[in-house]
């Protein structure tokens, strides 16, 4: 971040004679230090606690018993521990398809729909629309869960409303858990992609749109060959920003069906709170931390290399 | 404008400064004066530690001026009141000087040297022969060191709502001596209004250790096997008992004779039980705790004045009504001090304090626990407290406890899962217990498990 920031002016002066080397040296020093305290907290707050998970997952620290007092380092064994958990790849799944369902496909893609769409729609539709769009998202995320807990519930307001039209549907949280933390994600994370997407699909030159139309593209054309590839850099960094924030929802799911039923519903920030603060295995607890560091390194490599959103 | 870089460096420096200094704040005493820091759980309708050490807090105040006792209420669930305890204890500016400690979790955190041994203290305390040696026995670590002292402890059995059963054509003086009878029971009630849930026992993840305890091992402490060998100090895998009580667990959920497993597997089963379907008549028989009345109490989370004329109790039978005829598992709570107490002789003054014999009865009436002190167990207060107190009293003389091992919290999730993959059909009984082997023998190792 700090190299990006300095150095226009230095190399705009790349050509200064020789003796101005070493003051120049000094004044790039300077111009550094504003920033020591902001990388220093950023170290400290953000880096430090990662590196920190990083080196518990290799030890058997404990939160209460033997382990608490003493910890040892126990080299792979917590990764080799988790790879032979049965629970473990089911985990891994429920997580993968939390991600890909609730964030890659379900925000991002009613996120843009609704961001065309209200691009078209009367002033007044496009408020009320995207207010109660909004408020989803602007609720705590603790309030979101035990309002979406309350909706899916047995005899909840989705089962009264099915009711009212005679249909008697399922017991949500317990026979479709996945279907229904999936839909609250969605609910709760459509406003932030709907925002992102409507400044973008806003910043696309109506000349090429207009164009296209007179060439004869059809809408669905217009959208595929002329909005997407130009807000290319926007999906890029929504799905990146999405798919991560969805990778650690906890509240959400916890509140909602505690994991369960069984661990039909266990994605892996619920395995990692029950290994580490049920069980108080602490260090196996960031294993699976780590691993989840892994699998959100893996969705935002691919995303950069497939959108090269630095290259036009 | 080197001048303004200047500044903004002087300003960025001076804030990291300021947060440094206040980090490093606090703590510290003032002078001579002790501060005795005491972490206890308040959560939901459990406000009865609170107002005891609340009122501790201010008679101890003062009677000695010098001393300051900082009350540090922790609310959050059982669970989670472990963990946050636990991580109060792992650093000195945050640990306890005294805590309420429940009995099965002293084992583990003697081990992880969070509790300070107390036997000097008690050989000085002249109260200490008071209490009785059961309840003792749930204070020591692994080295036979007392590390609590018992505030209660609490049995189960089975509560009935005599007006579902007089219904089913059963005596208000039902006394069930097998698994079979209460099992014949609970078809009755179902034949005589299916309406009613006939029959609850917790079962599965979502209602925790009462599955495992309430529920699970009061079925099987009343087989001829046992959770846990004492005496070699390993975990008993493929028993009979096991199964059995799976299979009762199965039969009952399978029969319609429990809650649906939907009903079964919400986490709030626990205030439905006792604040919903027994006062509303909705549910016959329920496998639960001598705790129960605390919510019917006036002041109670759903008071209930006529429930003393409904409710029955009775004791769970054993399997096939083998000796000793019933069975109940017990827990409780406990006093205990912090392994770094800075004062250790005012916080057992201050723990003696809370526990004598006045504030005992107290918490032991208010909080509906079986007295742990011999003159509080004879005081008319305390049986007249409710009617259900010396039933469960008795059932002291044929009561458990859970082996409080640093595994058990991983094998009770092990029962817990064996459980819910019956009750919801999931799973034959057979496959759960060999689910349930592989699971302990992942936990605790090959050669901490007998075959049973």
């Amino acid at each position: 971040m700090a190299t990006t920031l300095a150095p226009a002016p230095a190399g705009a002066r790349g050509s200064a004679p020789e003796p101005g080397h070493r003051p120049r040296a000094r004044r790039t020093a300077v111009r550094y230090l504003p920033l020591v305290p902001a990388v220093v907290l950023l170290g400290v707050f953000m880096l430090g606690p990662v590196v920190w998970s990083f080196y518990g997952s290799f030890t058997n620290a404990a939160l209460t018993g033997r382990n608490a007092l003493a910890p040892s380092f126990v080299g792979l064994q917590n990764y080799q521990e988790l790879l032979a958990d049965p629970e473990f790849p089911k985990s891994l799944w429920l997580t993968v398809l939390f991600v890909l369902a609730s964030a890659v496909v379900g925000q991002n893609v009613l996120g843009l729909t609704l961001a065309m769409l209200l691009r078209s729609g009367a002033p007044a539709v496009r408020t009320v629309v995207s207010t109660l769009v909004v408020v989803a998202w602007v609720l705590p995320e603790i309030v979101a869960s035990f309002a979406l807990y309350a909706f899916f519930h047995d005899a909840g307001t989705l089962n009264a409303l099915l009711g009212a039209v005679g249909i008697e549907g399922p017991t949500w949280l317990y026979e479709t858990p996945m279907l229904a933390v999936i839909l609250a994600n969605v609910w709760r994370g459509t406003a932030f992609s709907m925002l992102v997407y409507s400044a973008a699909v806003a910043e696309v030159p109506p000349e090429l749109t207009e164009a296209a139309r007179m060439d004869g593209a059809t809408a669905r054309q217009r959208l595929v060959w002329v909005i997407l590839p130009t807000i290319r850099r926007s999906v890029s960094t929504n799905l990146m920003l999405t798919t991560l924030q969805t990778l650690s929802v906890f509240t959400l799911i916890y509140v909602m069906t505690g994991g369960g039923p069984g661990t039909d519903s266990s994605t892996l920030p619920i395995l990692a709170y029950q290994e580490a603060f049920k069980f108080a295995q602490v260090g196996y607890g960031t294993a699976i931390a780590t691993v989840m560091l892994l699998i959100g390194a893996v969705f935002s490599v691919v995303y950069i290399r497939s959108l090269r959103p630095e290259v036009d | 404008m080197r001048q303004v870089r200047l500044t903004a460096a002087a300003a960025a420096a001076l804030l990291v400064l300021t947060a440094g200094a206040c980090s490093s704040g606090g703590a510290g005493g003032d002078g001579g004066a002790t501060t005795i820091k005491i972490a206890y759980q308040k959560f939901g309708n459990f406000t009865q530690a609170d107002e005891l050490f609340r009122d501790v807090k201010a008679e101890y105040e003062d009677a000695n001026p010098d001393v300051t006792i900082e009350l540090v209420p922790i609310e959050a669930s059982q669970n989670d009141y472990f963990t946050k305890l636990a991580l109060m204890n792992r650093s000195p500016s945050t640990a306890p000087d005294l805590m309420y400690e429940d009995t099965f979790m002293i084992k583990s955190d003697v081990e992880a040297g969070y509790l300070l041994p107390l036997d000097e203290h008690l050989a000085g305390w002249d109260e200490w022969d008071q209490f009785v040696e059961g309840a003792k026995a749930a204070g020591l670590g692994d080295d036979g060191k007392t590390y609590g002292v018992p505030m209660g402890t609490d049995t189960r059995g089975l509560w009935f709502n005599t007006e579902v059963l007089a219904k089913a054509g059963l005596p208000a003086d039902w006394a069930p001596t097998s698994w079979d009878d209460v099992l014949e029971a609970a078809r009755a009630i179902k034949a005589a209004d299916p309406e009613v849930i006939p029959l609850n026992v917790y079962s599965g993840k979502p209602m925790g250790e009462a599955s495992t305890m309430q529920g699970f091992e009061m079925l099987l402490y009343g087989t001829d096997d046992r959770l846990y060998d004492e005496d070699s100090g390993k975990w008993v895998v493929g028993s009979q008992g096991f199964r059995d009580a799976l299979g009762f667990i199965e039969t009952i959920y399978s029969e319609g004779l429990a809650p649906t497993p939907q009903q079964a597997l919400d986490p709030n089963l626990g205030s439905v039980v006792s604040g919903e379907w027994l006062p509303q008549g909705r549910l016959g028989i329920a496998l639960d705790g001598s705790w129960m009345p605390g919510s019917w109490l006036e002041g109670g989370e759903a008071p209930w004045p006529e429930w003393s004329e409904v409710m029955g109790t009775a004791a769970m039978p054993t399997q096939d009504g083998g000796e000793p005829g019933a069975v109940s598992m017990s827990g409780g709570w406990t006093l205990a001090i912090g392994a770094g107490t800075q004062d250790p002789d005012v916080a057992f003054d201050v723990l003696t304090h809370a526990l004598d014999k006045e504030n005992a009865l107290r918490f032991a009436v208010e909080n509906s626990q079986i007295a742990v002190r011999e003159d509080v167990a004879a005081e008319p207060e305390y049986l007249e407290a409710n009617p259900t107190t010396k039933f469960f009293s008795d059932l002291v003389e044929v009561t458990h406890f859970r082996p409080a091992t640093s595994d058990y919290a991983q094998v009770s999730n092990a029962i817990q899962v064996a459980m819910e993959a019956v009750m919801t059909g999931q799973q034959s009984v057979e496959e759960a217990a060999a689910a349930y082997d592989a699971a302990v023998v992942d936990i605790v190792g090959e050669q901490n498990t007998v075959e049973g």
